[in-house]
């Protein structure tokens, strides 16, 4: 029995809803009790769809329970079958109805449906969402795909691909398919099918005809492009385009499969991440303290991208699906961190705040703890928010979704920047000292002020710089924090005026730091030089 | 008040199918926030925890006063160890949160299912934690049980028991039953004080503060979806005093009026008591009169407050309810809201969502008020929609907030009203 207060993934019959709500022209009939409806809401208000999710659920009560569940299932399953005359039915259980052992699979076997009838067995009290994602996409293709099917020979027409792995309620899964699209069009590559994202029945039965398999998302298509390789002993292209470096990578592997020239697909004159970082401007982000965590493939992506494209320093990395585990150990082995698998927030709550990092990546869930915290945070990775389906184009794959992630990741510093701004002016009339940080929602209400935030600095080429100089000097690593200074630590006047001048983002810790170098040195009263002490102590 | 001595018998669809309805454990969505020292941790699996999240959204900042233990693979092997895992997670959770003054368990489908004895588990924790002050109760909020408001109604049943004994020379006091916005009950606390009649309100802000209750004691049901909290309270030896609901000026007027009547208030008293509000009630209700006036309404089944609802919106804004559904339909308490409802209304008890979706196709109401599952989907289909779970989670009883309450139907068609030129052309 496992504690949980918030939960980075749903349970597996969720997964199977993703897919299902994904596709076109299947239908979900699932044993559920009353309640279990809940999940349709997440299609419809998160992702703001404009139809239900196509799934069926019996709604059992506890009156049901004495009679016959089963018959009550196929009646759900005939009702369903007769009103959306789908060209395929999947069918299962969810964690209560896995209880009472109906037999959705084997009970539909017996009524002789005219379409294909997929079992889904998911363990609800073992698995999880994207697991559960990754069998029913599995299932699907191994009961439709056609294995007869081949490509045509290459002669007269351009080679195509499947795009395997998005899916309804994607983080980004519909502004990705795009793009990857237009790079692969860019290489004089088709797409044949994309699935599940808005495949039919038919689609899935044709997938042999492709060239090539892509795995976009190993979450959910890892399991489905193994069998596809098995069945038509074909390579599948697992490099993940996420990030200037990897979509580069992944031109050049698709066009090394298919005996492609990469080069048209990678001139792009629209990817703006390599100058933008390049450029003296961003000559601050050297060595941001970052933490990474989301699924294995985001986080991983990211990491890379944290590193080689932006100059930051990955201070922490996990993953809460722990089917990846051992890519993120491997990942964070490389960058030479504490590698975090696990799906409790507490767990990433106590790592965050150990480890003091000057930008979160996360979740939604980070997000929370990052408020919390307050720290600087975006988020790159699922479970999804309602905020994570801009209307907006806005991908994280390749090119355009490079440039979407510098944007994304750099924008909470740029902030934190401004806010500086103002801090420094505190002594100018027109900027309130008690206003605080306009753009992190407080924590801690009852400190601030109500008053409105102040309107931004206007941008002072002279100030920014300044600023940007103070932000990137070394500031002291991180250390447990230590208890308060219980009045024995004294700051004098002067100390306390030039505490105030290093940026609000990092003077908590500096002032941590101070207090832990005075008190282990029996220092009562802080000077100016023992700020300045504790920092040379600390530097990096 | 002219509501007929006899309320005519009138038809009911009832129908059996599949049920568009949040379970019971969404009341810890409200709950957990009303009484402040408890604590609500769910027994079930993943799936309740991943529904609490969701129906609570992921926007609480703070730590909230509830969680799931979720029960595992192992955890089904065999029972005796489910006990005492249950007994390590509390633990912890105590540990964590020093702070709580009662714990709720609360039981959902799976730990139905395998029948774990969660009234036992809470008497043996009760045992142990009483001396440290921290009470521990049981409740079933399984959607096998319970649909959604009902998880409330069995929470409070639970609270029940627990309240104080009233000595029997105590003058007689009122109970007003069912949780409501804080600030909504103090504005019926000084309504009750100006009318001299002595209240209390179950659930208490805080677990220590329980009513007192004994044969001396009459309740008023703020929510309609209290059977078994009336029951539990009769029980005690309280009396039920039955009304309409307070929803809008004249419901409200009416159910003050039950208990006033009930308490020997002075008619000259209770009017001069009332009028103030009740005219700033019809002030602001005026203003959405006219945008909800003749403007044709469907209920599907959610909260039980349909039937109340459609009362206040035919009665006090001139809508005329089309079909009201309710998940189920009790004439003693619904009895006195229904009395008043227009005839001709297609009253609805239970649900086959398809079916009773080709209805609102087929009459096409000017608003239905739906859950969020069917709310989106239905806008895209041209109909205007009202989330129902908005009229749960927002102040809406009492003279006060008669005119929110209105504006809430008024503001989708008013919305509608001013993005028409965003429309999709229709279909040739």
């Amino acid at each position: 029995m496992k504690l949980t207060a918030w939960t980075y993934e749903g349970p597996p019959h969720v997964g199977a809803m993703r897919v299902a709500t994904g596709m076109r022209g299947i239908h979900y009939v699932l044993h559920a009790p009353q309640g279990d409806t809940y999940a349709d809401l997440l299609f419809t208000m998160i992702e703001r769809r404009d139809h239900r999710p196509p799934v069926s659920w019996t709604t059992f009560q506890a009156r049901d329970l004495g009679k016959d569940t089963a018959e009550l299932f196929k009646t759900a399953l005939a009702d369903a079958h007769a009103r959306f005359r789908p060209d395929a039915l999947l069918v299962g259980a969810s964690c209560t109805a896995e209880l009472i052992q109906d037999d959705p699979g084997g009970l539909a076997a017996t009524m002789g449906l005219p379409v294909p009838v997929i079992p889904l067995e998911l363990p609800s009290y073992s698995r999880k969402e994207n697991w559960g994602a990754a069998e029913t996409f599995h299932a699907l293709v191994r009961g439709l795909a056609d294995r007869t099917r081949r490509p045509a020979p290459r002669a007269g027409r351009r080679p195509r691909v499947n795009l395997l792995g998005p899916t309804a309620l994607g983080f980004r899964h519909r502004d990705d398919v795009t793009e990857v699209t237009r790079l692969l069009d860019a290489l004089g590559v088709d797409v044949h099918v994309v699935a599940p994202l808005g495949a039919t029945a038919a689609d899935i039965a044709a997938l042999g005809e492709a060239d090539l398999d892509i795995c976009l998302y190993p979450e959910i298509a890892d399991t489905a492009c193994r069998f596809l390789e098995r069945t038509f002993g074909r390579p599948t292209v697992r490099t993940v385009p996420i990030g200037q470096l990897a979509t580069s990578e992944f031109v050049r592997e698709v066009a090394g499969h298919l005996g492609l020239d990469p080069a048209p697909a990678l001139a792009a004159p629209h990817a703006r991440l390599p100058w933008w970082s390049r450029s003296v401007d961003s000559t601050y982000l050297t060595g941001k303290r970052v933490f990474i965590f989301g699924d294995a493939t985001h986080a991983m992506a990211i990491a890379r991208v944290a590193t080689e494209e932006l100059g930051f320093e990955v201070v922490g990395l996990g993953c809460y699906n722990r089917e990846f585990a051992r890519e993120v150990r491997a990942a964070a082995a490389r960058l030479g961190v504490e590698p975090l698998v696990t799906d409790d927030y507490l767990e990433v709550e106590e790592r965050i705040a150990a480890l003091q990092p000057e930008l979160v990546l996360g979740t939604q869930m980070e997000r929370m703890i990052a408020k919390r915290l307050r720290l600087p945070c975006a988020v790159i990775s699922a479970p999804v928010h309602v905020q994570d389906f801009p209307a907006r184009y806005s991908p994280v794959m390749g090119f355009e979704g490079a440039n979407v992630l510098f944007d994304t990741l750099v924008h909470p510093l740029v902030m934190g920047l401004e806010e500086h701004l103002l801090t420094m002016f505190r002594e100018d009339f027109e900027f309130s000292d008690a206003a605080g940080p306009s753009h992190l929602a407080s924590g801690h209400a009852a400190q601030q002020a109500p008053a409105p935030a102040p309107a931004p600095a206007p941008a002072d080429p002279v100030a920014t710089a300044a600023c940007a100089a103070l932000v990137a000097a070394p500031v002291a690593a991180p250390i447990a924090a230590p208890a308060r200074a219980d009045g024995l630590l004294v700051w004098t006047a002067d100390a306390e005026r030039e505490l105030r001048k290093i940026p609000f983002f990092v003077r908590g810790k500096a002032r941590r730091n101070t207090e832990a170098y005075a008190a282990e040195r029996g220092i009562a009263a802080i000077t100016v030089e023992t700020l300045y002490d504790a920092k040379s102590h600390f530097a990096r | 008040m002219n509501a007929p001595a006899l309320a005519p018998v009138r038809p009911v669809l009832r129908e059996r199918g599949q049920r568009e309805v949040f379970c019971g454990l969404t009341g810890i969505v409200w709950l957990h926030r009303k009484i402040q020292d408890a604590f609500f941790l769910v027994v079930g699996s993943r799936t309740c925890a991943h529904l609490l999240q969701s129906a609570a959204g992921v926007m609480i900042f703070a730590e909230p006063r509830f969680a799931t233990a979720i029960i595992e693979e192992k955890d089904l092997a065999g029972l005796a160890d489910v006990h005492e895992e249950l007994d390590g997670v509390v633990a912890r959770l105590l540990a964590r949160r020093p702070d709580i003054r009662l714990l709720f368990l609360v039981g959902s489908c799976p730990s139905e299912v395998i029948k774990l004895d969660l009234d036992k588990a809470a008497s043996r924790l009760d045992q142990r934690l009483r001396a440290g002050g921290v009470r521990v109760l049981a409740y079933s909020g399984s959607g096998i049980e319970t649909t959604f408001t009902e998880g409330e109604d069995a929470c409070l049943a639970a609270l029940v028991p627990e309240l104080p004994e009233a000595g029997s020379g105590r003058s007689p006091r009122l109970l007003v039953a069912g949780s409501l916005p804080d600030i909504v009950e103090d504005q019926f606390a000084r309504l009750f004080a100006d009318l001299g009649i002595a209240a209390d309100f179950l659930p208490p802000r805080r677990a220590g503060a329980l009513p007192a209750i004994g044969p001396g004691t009459l309740v008023l049901l703020a929510q309609p979806f209290l059977g078994g909290t009336a029951a539990a309270l009769e029980g005690r030896g309280a009396k039920l005093l039955e009304a309409p609901f307070p929803f809008g000026a004249r419901g409200t007027e009416a159910w003050l009026g039950v208990a006033a009547r009930a308490f020997g208030v002075d008619p000259q008293r209770f009017a001069e008591v009332v009028a103030a509000p009740r005219a700033r009630a019809e002030r602001a209700l005026a203003r959405h009169r006219p945008l909800l006036e003749g403007r044709r309404i469907s209920f599907l089944p959610d909260s039980q407050l349909e039937i109340p609802l459609a009362r206040f919106l035919a009665e006090e804004c001139g809508m005329v309810p089309v079909e009201v559904g309710t998940p189920y339909l009790h004439q003693r308490f619904h009895g006195p809201d229904l009395a008043r409802l227009p005839s001709g209304v297609r009253l609805a008890e239970g649900q086959d969502v398809e079916r009773q979706l080709d209805r609102v196709r087929a009459d096409r109401p000017d608003l239905t008020v739906c859950g969020l599952g069917l709310a989106n989907p239905l806008e895209a289909e041209g109909l205007a929609t009202k989330w129902s779970i908005e009229l749960v989670f927002s102040p809406v009883h009492g003279f006060d907030q008669a005119g929110d309450l209105a504006e809430l139907f008024a503001r989708p068609l008013v919305r509608r009203a001013r993005l028409a030129a965003l429309a999709p052309e229709p279909a040739p």
